[in-house]
């Protein structure tokens, strides 16, 4: 009955649509892009991947399972999601329209929720009644902890005991929702070992348990069914740039973990030949120091997790630690897809320092007044690098994949607004209100002016 | 020397009238000198066939023994070419020796120059815990070029065909593991040990080993009772922790004595 031409074209995106139809990006029949991807997993795990894959390839043609999901996103999460112009940030941006596409707004503060309904929906059409996953800054956690409380899921959560700690606000958040919370204590204590302890769980306890992978990397089906759930990103993303700007972007930005804000929002854009894909891994102290967690950037290819991707690894095979200030990052594999787009040179893939993030941070806190996740801060980084390359003509897309309310304490410790001690809850309220008066690196009070100078 | 495959070795145990014990300690534990004695004694004490474990960053199949282990040779120095180094000096004192790995170290190292290596060392064959034979085509063709056997694992969740499949693939022996979990062991065999074992058989003429789990000599014999080889792993690596090449030729003589107890399987 829609009479007029002023529908938003926005509005008529779903969830569904990146879902039912194929992309024309597909993997081959056993999960393979090009040579990445597969099952490289134990015998044991390969009976409920094929059951996951039966039960997705069914559902993604099934109406009742497409409507419900598209129900859940509209009333739920409280998609479609925004496209916000940024002009002031902008100005920091060699003068290049910065769009930021507002997934920090979804219900559970990420884009990790649109992956999580799809699989919990699918969890209860599996007849299983327990999920695990795995989880680096807690959004995944908590997105998959919300899921099991609305659907009534048993839900335990793996995470690095590292980041139980950087993350004590997802914690609390997951165990309120219900969620067991179970910090891992092996190896590097982040998120590598949470998906050890949660693939272990799953070993065991196969029958009865589903596996909520939090990214597009694991084994098929995992990277491109989570890639599809993600779909709705870019999208709904391609269709407000070009009602609001009257062109295709010129580049898209995203933060790289595993991989899946950024492959959700680069697939609507990948046969654009004129589109610029960029995804920005997390360079922690700087690639030359050996202390990050640019997988694309400095990894090798190699199996880890359950694909064969790149990957950081020694000489012998033995994965090396990453580490980045942004524990939902701090991972060093990637998803497969990004491997093949990167060997295609479809897509590229840079690093970004802590201290080039915590200065986008800042900056978009300070001209915005939006406080993103210190994950997407690392695409804000990358888009004012882009927009200095670019020029003013550009348009920058940037995936905003989370809020920042998880990193406030990391962020007023960075900024010295609290001792390195105090967490923020607990320090005088003022010291927030006001900043310092000894401005340490990357002062917060002068966030516009420092930036400037990383990104010449 | 008459065992110098997988198969002569199974096939001597069977002439004996009994199956063969098969002991798992990583390489380089806790030290590459010392994890060589503590493999010799394992041999001594009348472990058949010797699993020589490769230490892994991630190992997602194991139980926290084998994890703890690993790390303290990861941590006390392993590099991979210590597991060739470690297969020759266990050959040349008498043992049998496959490699179990993850694969990605042998990815790394490049498969064909890993066969390469292994089998120079002196090595039979490797097991495969994370590689399903889909996945294995590099190694397919290693495997054949340098005489090594390709031991894969079937599981308790493995469908008929997948079993089919796997065994097919494989040569030397085939893995199954008795119960669905990661290594560790335990007080009491599982009952789906047998079933995964008798849904094995009629698909292939290749031994089956049962592992995951095993720790004493009663637990051995009755899996002896239906399978060809008894895999043993963490109660080996407790008792190295525990008391040394001592503790370990000590196990490695009661699980013996266990195995061949029971005599030759009970085929179905
Ligand atoms: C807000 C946010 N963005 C990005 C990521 C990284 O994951 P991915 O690369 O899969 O998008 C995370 C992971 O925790 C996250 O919470």
């Amino acid at each position: 009955m829609s009479s007029s031409t002023s529908v938003r074209a926005s509005s008529r995106v779903t969830a569904s649509q990146g879902i039912e139809t194929p992309s024309g990006h597909e993997p081959d029949g056993r999960g393979h892009f090009g040579r990445y991807g597969g099952r490289w997993v134990p015998e044991a795990l390969v009976a409920a991947l094929d059951e996951l894959e039966t039960a997705y390839e069914k559902a993604r043609h099934d109406p009742e399972f497409l409507t419900e999901l598209d129900r859940l996103h509209r009333d739920y999460t409280g998609r479609p999601s925004p496209l916000t112009d940024v002009p002031k940030l902008s100005r920091h941006a060699g003068g290049a329209r910065i769009l930021l596409k507002r997934e920090d707004l979804n219900h559970t503060g990420s884009h990790k929720i649109n992956n999580v309904l799809g699989q919990a929906l699918l969890t209860k059409r599996m007849g299983k009644e327990r999920v695990i996953a795995e989880t680096g800054a807690g959004q995944h956690g908590v997105a998959t902890a919300t899921a099991c409380a609305l659907l009534d899921l048993e839900c335990v959560v793996y995470m690095g005991e590292v980041d139980t700690r950087r993350q004590a606000l997802n914690v609390a958040r997951m165990r309120l929702l219900g969620a067991t919370v179970i910090p891992v204590k092996t190896g590097s204590r982040t998120l590598k070992d949470a998906i050890n302890e949660a693939l272990r769980d799953w070993v065991t306890n196969v029958d009865s348990t589903h596996y909520l992978l939090g990214t597009v990397a694991g084994p098929h089906p995992f990277p491109q069914m989570v890639r599809d759930f993600h779909r709705v990103i870019g999208l709904e993303a391609r269709a407000q740039v070009l009602e609001r700007t009257g062109r295709l972007p010129t580049a898209v930005a995203a933060c790289v973990g595993g991989g899946s804000n950024a492959i959700g929002i680069f697939h609507a854009f990948i046969d654009d030949p004129g589109v610029r894909l960029v995804g920005f891994e997390p360079g922690g102290d700087g690639v030359e120091t050996g202390r990050h967690g640019a997988t694309l950037s400095e990894g090798s290819p190699g199996a880890l997790h359950g694909a064969f991707s790149y990957l950081l690894q020694d000489e012998d095979g033995q994965t090396a630690e990453s580490y980045s200030i942004s524990a939902g990052l701090d991972y060093p594999g990637v998803g497969p897809e990004h491997a093949l787009l990167k060997d295609l040179g479809r897509a590229e893939y840079q690093p970004v320092t802590d201290a080039e993030a915590m200065d986008a941070f800042a900056l978009l806190c300070r001209t915005e007044g939006i406080i993103p996740a210190i994950e997407s801060a690392h695409a804000v980084a990358g888009a004012l690098r882009l927009g200095q390359e670019l020029g003013p003509d550009a348009v920058i897309l940037v995936n905003l994949s989370g809020r920042g309310d998880k990193d406030v304490d990391t962020a007023a410790k960075w900024f010295g607004m609290i001792g390195q001690d105090e967490s923020a809850e607990a320090a005088d309220g003022t010291a927030i209100a006001e900043g310092r008066t000894e401005q340490p690196t990357g002062s917060f009070a002068d966030a516009g002016s420092e930036t400037e100078g990383i990104q010449a | 020397m008459s065992g110098r495959s997988v198969a002569d070795v199974f096939a001597k145990c069977r002439a004996e009238g009994r199956g063969a014990l098969v002991g798992y300690l990583p390489a380089g534990y806790p030290t590459v000198d010392e994890g060589v004695e503590l493999l010799a004694a394992m041999s001594e004490g009348g472990c058949d066939l010797l699993e020589v474990g490769v230490p892994y960053s991630d190992p997602v199949m194991d139980g926290p023994t084998i994890q703890a282990a690993a790390d303290t040779a990861l941590r006390n120095g392993f590099r991979l070419r210590d597991v060739f180094s470690t297969v020759e000096r266990v050959t040349a004192a008498g043992g049998n020796c496959v490699v179990m790995t993850y694969f990605n170290p042998v990815l790394r190292y490049g498969v064909d120059r890993f066969a390469a290596d292994l089998a120079a060392a002196g090595g039979l064959g490797l097991i495969t815990p994370d590689l399903i034979p889909d996945e294995a085509d590099e190694w397919f063709a290693a495997s054949d070029k340098y005489g090594l056997s390709r031991t894969f694992l079937v599981s308790p969740s493995s469908t008929d065909e997948r079993i089919a499949s796997t065994t097919a693939a494989s040569s030397g022996f085939v893995y199954a593991t008795s119960i669905m979990g990661v290594t560790g062991a335990r007080d009491s065999v599982n009952s789906a040990a047998g079933e995964i074992v008798g849904r094995t058989r009629p698909h292939t003429s290749l031994p089956i080993g049962v592992g995951l789990g095993v720790r004493n000599a009663d637990q051995a014999a009755e899996i002896a009772g239906f399978a060809d080889g008894v895999i043993v792993g963490s109660a080996f690596v407790s008792a190295a922790e525990k008391g040394g090449p001592d503790a370990v030729r000590d196990l490695a003589r009661e699980l013996a004595a266990g195995v061949a107890r029971a005599g030759l399987p009970q085929r179905a």
